[in-house]
């Protein structure tokens, strides 16, 4: 294996330890304070010494995380497919999903608190509400963008909008509808955590808060440290899902390997 | 022989705000008869073949296909298009396969006939050439071969009618003139009838029998030319003098109807 190979392969893990490296060199040389801004050391410290409630808390927010996002693929493939199929729905809804989607979402937290109370609830609907736009954009783009000469080619045949659909229109906008699993599975996460910080006494964000409250800056940090370990397994998973199940869509990249 | 496609007096436009597309358009098509369709750019070809097919309707006129007045899906037609729209996640073997899974009858037969289907397919793909990219995707064909497979996904359900929109044009002068040959053949062996909108005079006189010069927009026929070469036709007689003396009284008529806009 030559250099340029290893480097492809490796390139990200050496980034991240070599700015672990450099992190820790600066909080050593400078002696910053821990409740400034701990050291990995540090953080580590505290992820062992905590390790206990830090699992069952993180374990909390996947779980609302999850199904959060399984709510959001559901009713995101179905708002796709018939906004996809459909022009007039497509232009009456589209506005105003648009719309809905540049509201920053911690603005509807307090909303859903009113409505729903604290705790498990809310945090699985803000998961759900930040999580399922990208999934019905990529669905419906992926259904409107099939070439009209091969709607027309069936349709000379007697196809029905549901042979379309089915032979033509779903399977075409698959790689479109994984691509978008990546995106929303991270920003469902986002939405559990921003709802836990703000009421619940259960998971990560909630551990977060009051570890701030406390001025225990580490366990925050090692809060965050989860947070991205989650997304970033999440990501991998439906990164590969999208591999297996799209192979033909990427096949620049398979020609090129 | 019997008439197979009768356009009578069909006037269109695609809006009600919108000037007419067709006006008065009349055309008749004999079944077994290949014809070409050449015209200016946007002077109503491929709504022709719209309508023919059925995926539109006139505001006036008739439009009856085998002695019926068209409405709705026609399912005799076979589509091919400039752009070969394969699907890239089949097989050009799946790819051919398509429209069975889709045209009645045999839709309801596709799981039991499947074997006696594919059989017909690659012998449909094998006289066009293709026998070994059966499995193959479509990204790893040609353009030329990606067009031999849709013509071969146009003509799998055997339609008697053949509608092709200029099939050719996105291909280099080689490939074309080889298609030429392959659309030939195919239609000599099975004798359906074809409907081809072609910008080229050369490969219409080629292939028609009968080439149809359209006016400008609002398209009518404004010139009818029985080509009576004899067949079949190789492309050595394309240079001969009863061949060159067609093209040039078709591009007399053309440039006639470009300066009528
Ligand atoms: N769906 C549509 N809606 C509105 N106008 C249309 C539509 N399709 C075609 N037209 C118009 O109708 C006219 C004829 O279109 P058509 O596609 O039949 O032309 P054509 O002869 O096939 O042209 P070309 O040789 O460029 O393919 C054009 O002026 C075009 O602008
Ligand atoms: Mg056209």
């Amino acid at each position: 294996m030559n250099l340029k190979n290893f480097l492809n392969r490796y390139s990200s893990l050496l980034v991240v330890i070599g700015g672990l490296i450099l992190w820790q060199l600066v909080c050593t040389v400078f002696q910053i304070p821990d409740y400034i801004f701990p050291s990995p050391l540090k953080i580590c410290e505290s992820l062992i010494e905590f390790h206990q409630p830090i699992f069952e808390h993180a374990l909390q927010t996947l779980y609302t995380t999850i199904i959060g996002f399984a709510i959001a693929v559901i009713f995101g493939m179905w708002l796709g497919v018939v906004i996809g199929t459909s022009p007039l729905i497509y232009r009456a809804l589209y506005p105003i999903l648009v719309g809905f989607n540049s509201v920053p979402k911690v603005a509807l937290v307090p909303i859903l608190i009113i409505w729903f109370g604290s705790g498990t609830l809310p945090a699985v609907i803000t998961a759900f509400i930040i999580s399922f736009f990208p999934i019905v954009v990529n669905v419906a783009t992926g259904l409107a963008t099939i070439e009209p000469e091969l709607k027309d080619v069936l349709r000379s045949l007697g196809a029905t909008e549901r042979d379309v659909l089915i032979k033509v229109g779903i399977p075409r906008s698959l790689p479109y509808f994984f691509a978008s699993l990546k995106i929303a599975v991270t920003l469902a996460f986002v939405g559990s955590v921003i709802s836990e910080t703000v009421a619940s006494n259960k998971g990560v964000g909630y551990l977060m808060i009051s570890a701030s409250s406390n001025f225990d800056t580490p366990l925050v940090f090692a809060g965050l440290v989860v947070i991205a370990v989650m997304g970033i397994g999440m990501y991998e998973i439906f990164a590969r899902l999208e591999g297996k199940m799209t192979h033909w869509a990427q096949r620049d990249q398979v020609s090129a390997r | 022989m019997q008439t197979l496609v009768d356009l009578d007096k069909v006037s269109l436009s695609y809006t009600p705000e919108d000037s007419l597309v067709l006006a008065e358009t009349s055309l008749r098509i004999q079944e077994g008869e290949f014809v070409a369709i050449v015209g200016p750019s946007g002077c109503g070809k491929s709504t022709i073949l719209k309508l023919i097919s059925g995926l539109i309707s006139s505001q006036t006129g008739d439009v009856l296909v085998e002695g019926k007045a068209v409405k709705g899906a026609v399912k005799i037609v076979g589509l091919a298009f400039q752009n070969p729209t394969l699907l890239p996640w089949r097989t050009t073997l799946d790819n051919v396969l398509l429209p069975l899974e889709v045209v009645e009858p045999h839709r309801f037969q596709f799981k039991a006939k499947k074997q006696e289907y594919i059989k017909k397919a690659k012998a449909l793909l094998n006289r066009v050439g293709l026998s070994g990219a059966e499995e193959k995707f479509p990204w790893e064909l040609s353009g030329g071969m990606q067009q031999r497979a849709n013509l071969c996904r146009a003509l799998i359900h055997e339609p008697k009618l053949l509608l092709l929109d200029e099939p050719f044009g996105a291909l280099d002068a080689f490939t074309r003139e080889e298609l030429w040959g392959v659309l030939r053949d195919l239609w000599q062996l099975q004798k359906f009838t074809v409907v081809l909108v072609t910008h080229d005079l050369q490969e219409s006189v080629f292939l028609a029998d009968t080439v149809y010069v359209m006016s400008a927009r609002p398209g009518r026929i404004l010139f009818t030319k029985a080509v009576d070469l004899p067949r079949p036709r190789t492309l050595e007689h394309i240079f001969e003098e009863s061949f060159v003396a067609i093209v040039h009284e078709l591009r007399e008529h053309i440039s006639i109807a470009r300066q009528g806009t």
